[in-house]
């Protein structure tokens, strides 16, 4: 069809969600009986996949490799809830969505949960129907800019030119920074990432602006000229980046939240991919229960009790997850450690 | 009934005798009218039932819903806008409202831009000059066989390729070979080309800072533009009395250019311009054209001018030869015959068609979401994407494109109508 491109097709499959629940019956039928009690699990175990929602774009986060297998704390994020489910983390299949698609394609069933650097507000909560299970990123706005431009810090910026994605939080974020030091600038908003970043580096825009994290790891995979940008000091907003599902399956949001608390506690407890297996005839009350020796942990969920093993053999512990992801785009690990290390990563006892 | 029959060739067919409709179905109105009330039954019914099966879905979802979030505060960025917006204390309904005004500024202008190129480029393929034939026809076959999406990407991706702000484009520094020269020599006394700046942030334009000297030049032209008015009616009147038709375009000039000129030298000649001046990040001062504006602007009038330019070749073309040699065994020249017997003529081929060219720009112009211009889809996208209502979003969507749409349709429609052979 001449004229009609990306952003049509996607425009097309949100009006077609939106018909989906016209003419579509109610998918939320009561578990049965003989089922897990929660009927996204049920689906995905006939399934024999985890559908999860990730941006497949950011470097870090989700982005293919060379082979074309999704890398990043995003992705890993996935693997650990389709271990924990289906106990393989192969079993995983990712949606790419857009920041404008992603809340409609997990509303609409199209996607099991959704893994991708979203974050956790009470409107998102209140009004969308969905609620955020953890969060495995906790993040800030901030503001990436040239190094020609000599701007040290984001108050120098009155009256510039910046770039944003449009449907995030990040624009609202700015919209309040700005009203609250009384400045003004004009936004560049376009929903392709892509798009966005090459706007940017032609100089359209002053600043790029999105979590810092996402800022850390664009700059990093400039390669070389990575030196031209800079990252400023400022960081203007919390962003704590959620693990969202649908509201009214609370058997599958305890799933998720589980599976985070498993990998904290594994981290807590030194347990990692390569070792776990030492710790089968571990003493250790709290290890025996993670490890599904003793106690019916799993089975409380409505899960196989070493559920928690197949989540750390599959992808490690917390602290793994991070050093495999995020380590190596040079950001340190700051708040995002567990508690124990000065970070906000708690998990609750597994008892 | 009067005895005397009425002849049929005079007076009008007789009227079929009235009968009382009868409740049988036999009788073709009681089933036309049973069709009509099992049919309207059914569409009604398929709309209740989508209606509420969505409401039904929404509500299991814990989804919200309605149009309450119109008079929420919006707190949405909007990059340009033709009416002031504030977004810690405007609405979503405002937002969107802008998102229309966007809407129709680039598909008004659009319109008109793209008919005026799309005329000249059909008449330019009809040309006896072998190198203007070609050149249009190459012009024509390009825009239509690239999809406009690709076009669109190509002329903001080349926008952006202009420098920064502090490296600007000057207009005057452009122009300042030995041809515009002269130009340049006028024009710089004025800081007007110095002023216009082409950078990758748009199109920084002077603008005429108004005065009151400037409401007496206004003034001189509007009277200027109504005694030209009734001079032409003169001129037709006389025309039909005498065949002789008194010259217009002295007065014309006399009364559009002459006068304001004298109202303007009376006062002194005066002629400010705000320029555009670097401060900070950006120019300051002066009217501005966003490269999202310009890009969208440029790519849809190029690519619709091509479709254009077709429609209007097609009914040139359609007229027939002998009104060309008709008019020529008259004596009238080419250009004359052009316009005065063929477009005309050919203005009723053209107009249906040139409908649906209309209304495809228009709904093209929501392609600006892929290059960051805010028309109402990029604010409805986001609008929906913030509060989560995408029924309504989408609901909103449809509407304000329908109803553009629609507007369109029933005007051109009223314009074809208006200028429909009349039959005598």
């Amino acid at each position: 069809m001449v004229g009609f491109g990306r952003w049509s097709a996607k425009t097309v499959a949100l009006a077609g969600m939106v018909a989906a629940w016209a003419v579509g019956g109610s998918a939320l039928t009561p578990a049965r009986a003989d089922g897990t009690g929660s009927a996204t699990l049920d689906a995905a175990i006939k399934r024999g996949l985890v559908q999860c929602g990730v941006s497949g774009q950011v470097p870090g986060f989700s982005l293919p490799d060379s082979q074309g297998v999704m890398r990043g704390l995003d992705a890993d994020t996935c693997r650990a809830i389709t271990a924990a489910a289906l106990g393989d983390a192969n079993k995983v299949k990712f949606v790419p969505t857009t920041a404008q698609n992603r809340f409609t394609a997990l509303q609409s069933g199209e996607i099991d949960v959704l893994s991708r650097s979203t974050t956790w507000t009470l409107g998102r909560e209140g009004n969308l129907g969905l609620e955020f299970a953890w969060v495995n990123y906790y993040d800030g706005t901030g503001f990436l800019v040239k190094k020609s431009s000599g701007v040290k810090a984001a108050k120098d910026m009155d009256g510039a030119t910046i770039c944003v994605q449009p449907g995030t939080s990040t624009e609202l974020a700015i919209q309040d920074y700005y009203r609250l030091h009384n400045m003004k600038f004009t936004p560049i908003l376009i929903q392709e990432l892509s798009e966005i970043q090459a706007a940017f580096l032609s100089g359209r825009c002053d600043a790029y602006s999105t979590d810092a994290s996402a800022l850390a790891t664009f700059r990093f995979s400039q390669g070389p000229k990575a030196a031209d940008l800079v990252l400023l000091p400022d960081i203007i907003s919390k962003e704590p980046l959620g693990v969202m599902v649908r509201k009214g399956d609370d058997k599958w949001f305890d799933l998720v939240r589980w599976t985070f608390a498993a990998m904290i506690i594994a981290e807590e407890k030194g347990i990692t991919q390569a070792n776990i297996d030492t710790f089968a005839d571990s003493k250790d009350p709290d290890i025996r229960r993670l490890l599904g020796l003793e106690g019916d942990m799993g089975k409380a969920l409505g899960l196989d009790n070493r559920f928690a093993y197949n989540v750390i053999k599959a992808v490690g512990n917390l602290g793994e997850m991070w050093d495999r992801n995020i380590t190596p785009m040079g950001v340190p690990r700051g708040i995002n450690n567990i508690w124990t290390h000065g970070g906000l990563q708690y998990a609750p006892p597994m008892r | 009934m009067s005895a005397t029959a009425a002849d049929p060739r005079v007076t009008a067919a007789r009227k079929a005798p009235k009968r009382r409709m009868r409740v049988s179905w036999s009788d073709p109105r009681f089933r036309a009218l049973v069709w009509q009330f099992i049919i309207l039954g059914i569409v009604g019914g398929i709309v209740w039932y989508l209606v509420f099966n969505t409401n039904k879905n929404l509500a299991a979802r814990h989804i919200a819903t309605g149009f309450a979030f119109l008079h929420r505060v919006a707190g949405i960025p909007i990059g340009e806008s033709m009416i002031s917006y504030e977004p810690s204390v405007d609405t979503y309904g405002r937002a969107l409202w802008i998102g229309v005004l966007n809407t129709l500024k680039v598909a008004g202008i659009g319109m008109v831009l793209a008919t005026i190129l799309g005329t000249l480029i059909g008449i330019g393929r009809l040309s006896g000059n072998w190198l203007m034939a070609k050149l249009t026809g190459f012009y024509v076959e390009v825009m239509r066989d690239i999809p406009l999406l690709l076009q669109l990407l190509f002329w903001y991706t080349a926008l952006q390729g202009l420098p920064a702000p502090r490296q600007a484009w000057r207009v005057a520094e452009l122009m300042d070979g030995a041809t515009f020269h002269l130009f340049h020599e006028t024009f710089a006394n004025w800081q007007f080309g110095s002023g216009m700046l082409l950078s990758n942030r748009g199109s920084r334009i002077p603008i005429l800072n108004w005065e009151p000297a400037d409401n007496w030049i206004l003034a001189a032209f509007v009277v200027g533009a109504i005694g030209t008015f009734l001079w032409n009616g003169h001129a037709n009147r006389r025309q039909e009395a005498t065949g002789i038709r008194p010259k217009v375009w002295p007065v014309a000039f006399g009364l559009l250019l002459v006068l304001p000129l004298a109202v303007w030298a009376g006062f002194g000649a005066p002629l400010n311009f705000e320029i555009p001046t670097l401060r900070g990040f950006n120019f300051q001062g002066g009217g501005t054209i966003s490269p999202e504006y310009f890009a969208l602007l440029l790519g849809l009038v190029l690519y619709t001018a091509g479709y254009i330019a077709e429609i209007v070749r097609s009914g040139i073309q359609a007229v027939a030869q002998g009104q060309w040699e008709a008019a020529g065994a008259l004596g009238l020249r080419r250009g004359a015959i052009l316009r005065h017997i063929v477009l005309p003529q050919a203005l009723r081929v053209v107009i249906p068609p040139m409908t649906s060219q209309y209304l495809n720009l228009t709904k093209n112009s929501s392609l600006a979401v892929a290059i960051g211009y805010q028309d109402v889809v990029s604010i409805a996208n986001t609008t929906l994407n913030q509060t989560g209502q995408a029924v309504e979003g989408i609901a909103v969507i449809m509407a304000v494109f329908l109803t553009i749409s629609l507007s369109i349709s029933l005007f051109m429609n009223w314009y074809n109508a208006h200028i429909a052979l009349v039959g005598r």
